[in-house]
């Protein structure tokens, strides 16, 4: 018979609570690969978030200095294998830079066709994995039904459904073969509706909002300091994008897109859509607002990707001009900086003249976006720590490379 | 501000501090001496033409060549480099600084190379400088916590330096 207590909080006292080691992973299913971490808590509450890194360290860097930049590019996909093409894109635009090859037009709106692609496919799986973070399993299907119809787009474009290694320092490795692009608009067309069910499904889901809202904020200088970027900058209201401020290598990609940096300002964000309205116990640079920026984002693509579809059927140039892989590299050293669906993903290249690179270093977005968590885990609850590193939509394989 | 007002302005700043330059390079560079890239850093990041506020990456890169008749037309000494990107949101530029460090301190093997750590400046050098420790056997002095992020705790050698040789074996596990 269970006893009747007259004050429910008697029970509080006589329960002795001590500052306990709670070990996360690396076999979590909700850390988004293999992250281990581990939590100083005191009850319920967390005083300390370490994390520990390497369970998927490949040495893709390593192996870089033993292959030409062709052969390193199918090591580039699986760095982060939900966003390929954008990995692809990165070092390619790096290794052009260094070779000072300039890319026809035609080349540069069909890598703007695959990257904005690749964009979507990333965001629909951060979307979902982040309805599982959070205990809801169906958004996830409705992601990845979506997302399945991108995997066969890219699979008839390059013949490989994750690790694409399509776009290739020179351009790409093939065209879009005929009638792709019928197929594509075809799939925009049909995807744009299913937006408003991922809107009804977690942004404006009361549930949702009261997981995320008002979770782990962080100011816009504390993002910069920690060198986030990419959606979680953003999301805290910091109004920098690479596909407009990067490098003129790769914004000339974007010359003359109309597109707007998908940024809260003076309260609003760009108003050329019909979004939900952000709830009120919404702080800026919460979890909430990370995901919303990831959700604009999919609508902005899916815009971009039809700008390109039109600019590409009518431009001039070949698709790409293949570069040996005995091909010299000239004597220097080159960074770029990408805007990758995750953040800023860059490349640094140091060539002493050989066809095989001297030094190749992999910048991670995901890497200092997931060096923020233990500042934001101070003081938040255990089941608000998955929330949290969550919204940052990180992928172990980036982080380790 | 051009690349040569800048250095000039740097130099007259912090004297002899400011080792070099390479601005004909694709990413012109400016050398920086191992004690002052704190400094220097945070003047970057302050300073209202400037304001530097993003450390995009930390790299280190070795310089060796393990074949004396390929070392002799390399063109360099044997040398490690930390290499520090630098960007601005606000200004929407960027920098390269570079400092050069010699591959063993005092040229005793086994001794790492030291340089000052910018962690106190940038939040974002924590983890870098981790990694750079980590990979290319750097030590960052005033770092808070400078322990292995990649590799094991109990790993031997630093992977990225050019004379590193595999293990055979590591646990029980056969390397090659």
């Amino acid at each position: 018979m269970a006893t009747q207590l007259d004050d429910a909080r008697i029970i509080e006292f006589d329960v002795r609570t001590d500052e306990m080691l709670v070990n996360m992973g690396p076999q979590h299913p909700s850390t988004h690969g293999v992250l281990r971490l581990v939590l100083r808590t005191d009850g319920e509450i967390v005083s300390e978030v370490e994390p520990h890194l390497g369970y998927l360290h490949r040495c893709a860097e390593k192996i870089g200095e033993n292959l030409t930049p062709r052969q390193w590019i199918p090591y580039t996909d699986r760095m982060d294998y939900l966003a390929g093409t954008n990995r692809n894109l990165g070092w390619s635009l790096c290794v052009e830079k260094l070779i000072e090859h300039d890319l026809s037009e035609k080349a540069k709106h069909l890598r703007v066709i695959i990257a904005e692609m690749g964009r979507i496919a990333s965001h629909l799986v951060g979307m979902g994995a982040y309805g599982l973070d959070l205990g809801t399993f169906s958004p996830f299907l409705y992601a990845f039904r979506e997302r399945e119809k991108i995997l066969d787009l890219f699979e008839e474009a390059c013949g490989a459904r994750l690790t694409y290694s399509y776009l290739t320092p020179g351009g790409a490795t093939a065209d879009l073969p005929n009638g792709w692009l019928q197929k594509c608009s075809a799939f925009l067309d049909q995807f744009e509706p299913v937006i408003q069910e991922y809107h009804a499904l977690l942004t404006t889901n009361a549930i949702f909002v009261k997981r995320t809202a008002a979770i782990g904020v962080m100011s816009g200088e504390m993002a910069v300091d920690y060198g986030c970027t990419g959606p979680v900058l953003r999301g805290s209201g910091v109004d920098y994008d690479l596909r407009r401020d990067g490098e003129e290598r790769y914004t000339e990609m974007y010359d003359g897109y109309a597109f707007e940096v998908i940024v809260q300002k003076e309260g609003h964000y760009p108003k050329d859509h019909d979004y939900p309205a952000i709830p009120k116990e919404a702080v800026l640079g919460d979890c909430w607002h990370r995901f919303y920026v990831r959700m604009l984002e999919v609508v902005q693509a899916v815009d971009l990707v039809r700008q390109a579809i039109d600019r590409y059927s009518t431009a001039s140039g070949d698709w790409g001009v293949p570069i040996k892989l005995t091909h010299k590299l000239p004597k220097g050293e080159v960074y770029l900086e990408t805007e990758a669906p995750r953040g800023q993903m860059g490349f640094y290249l140091v060539s002493d003249g050989n066809a095989i690179p001297w030094r190749v270093r992999a910048r991670s977005s995901c890497f200092c976006n997931l060096s923020v968590t233990s500042e934001l885990c101070r003081g938040c609850l255990i089941a608000d720590v998955p929330a949290i590193v969550g919204s940052l939509d990180v992928v172990m394989g980036e982080i380790d490379r | 501000m051009s690349g040569q007002n800048l250095v000039e302005r740097l130099s007259k700043r912090f004297g002899d501090k400011i080792t070099g330059s390479n601005l004909e390079a694709i990413d012109p560079w400016i050398e920086v001496s191992p004690d002052g890239i704190a400094e220097v850093c945070e003047y970057l990041r302050d300073d209202a033409e400037l304001r530097l506020n993003l450390l995009n990456c930390i790299t280190g890169v070795d310089y060796f060549m393990a074949d004396p008749k390929k070392a002799a037309k390399a063109g360099w000494e044997p040398h490690t480099e930390v290499v520090y990107h630098l960007s601005s949101t606000l200004n929407k530029h960027s920098l390269v600084l570079k400092v050069i460090l010699p591959r063993w301190k005092d040229g005793v093997e086994g001794e790492l190379p030291e340089v000052l750590s910018v962690s106190g400046v940038y939040n974002t050098a924590n983890w870098h400088e981790r990694e750079v420790y980590d990979l290319s056997g750097v030590r960052f002095v005033g770092h808070p916590n400078l322990r292995r992020i990649l590799c094991p705790e109990d790993w031997v050698g630093y992977p990225l330096r050019k004379d590193y040789e595999m293990p055979l074996e590591y646990h029980g596990i056969r390397g090659r």
